[in-house]
């Protein structure tokens, strides 16, 4: 089906959705890290 | 209800939050079937041969990663002018996805350009200006991290977030200006007449409404991230200047 060019095509896409991925885990990661810190924050000195 | 409220960080939490899974599902609903149509159900161009699938991928990503540029100007002028620390770090956030979407432009180009050109770079003027945004992507992160204050990080990162915005200008309008070059002209514009092949169109148009998705989420989801930070450190500031007394 890819041909000639199935390396590049799958090595685009395989590329592609990596980095899609790697930013998407990355930021919900952060996310909840950044979360958890600021329920300690606010437990230990208390919200406004 | 003035759009300024949103400025507010506890009222852009607690709007975008119930938000951000919706958006995620939507940009997957969108890339999947984008992904899926264009890979398995449309031709092969019969000039360049299965290559151009890489299409779906390569023109999305390199107008988010010019879009997330401009977009990252409105809001450092936004700061500049009224200085709303949302609109800081939403800028702040939105440059590593940015960053990710030239990067992913540049790598599936260069998978492209080997096949259809000979050679996987060459000083194109719409590739050259490619690189130089994604330098100043990485100039503009590098900033945010050098410069201790926050404020003042955020007056820095705008001034060059607002020079940079030359060479996403460049990125998106050189091949209109300069006709050396080997990169071909603009897949989309608003003003002239595609040059897609209808069958390559539709699914296209679907993956960029994917891309488009996505990079809302990830900005909603990332400024959230930045203004959960920002509290936490005001917080232990605060504490920290209450035992000093």
């Amino acid at each position: 089906m890819l041909g000639d060019y199935a390396g590049e095509v799958l090595g685009a896409y395989a590329l592609s959705l990596g980095a899609i991925a790697l930013i998407v885990v990355l930021s919900w990661r952060q996310a909840r890290a950044a979360a958890r810190q600021l329920r300690r924050a606010e437990g230990r000195h208390g919200q406004d | 209800m003035s759009f300024w409220t949103y400025a507010n960080p506890k009222k852009f939490t607690d709007t975008v939050t119930p938000m951000i899974p919706w958006i995620f599902a939507a940009a997957g609903l969108c890339l999947a079937t984008s992904l899926i149509w264009g890979f398995f159900f449309t031709p092969d161009d019969y000039r360049q041969g299965a290559i151009v699938k890489i299409i779906y991928l390569h023109v999305p990503s390199a107008m988010m990663g010019i879009n997330a540029w401009f977009m990252m100007l409105v809001t450092s002028l936004i700061w500049l002018v009224r200085r709303h620390h949302v609109s800081a770090l939403a800028a702040k956030a939105a440059a590593p996805i940015g960053m990710v979407m030239v990067l992913i432009a540049i790598g599936t180009g260069m998978l492209w350009g080997k096949p259809l050109w000979g050679t996987y770079w060459a000083w194109d003027p719409r590739l050259t200006s490619f690189l130089i945004l994604l330098l100043f992507y990485l100039g503009y992160m590098a900033l945010w991290s050098a410069v201790e204050d926050p404020d003042t990080a955020a007056d820095l990162t705008s001034v060059l977030c607002i020079v940079g915005s030359v060479f996403a200008m460049l990125s998106r309008y050189a091949v209109n200006f300069w006709n050396q070059g080997l990169h071909q002209p603009a897949s989309l514009s608003l003003d002239a007449e595609t040059h897609v092949a209808p069958v390559f169109w539709y699914p296209l148009l679907v993956a960029i409404a994917g891309f488009v998705l996505l990079f809302i989420g990830l900005v909603f989801l990332r400024t959230r991230t930045e203004i959960a930070r920002r509290r936490t450190r005001a917080l232990d500031a605060r504490a920290q200047a209450a035992l000093a007394v």
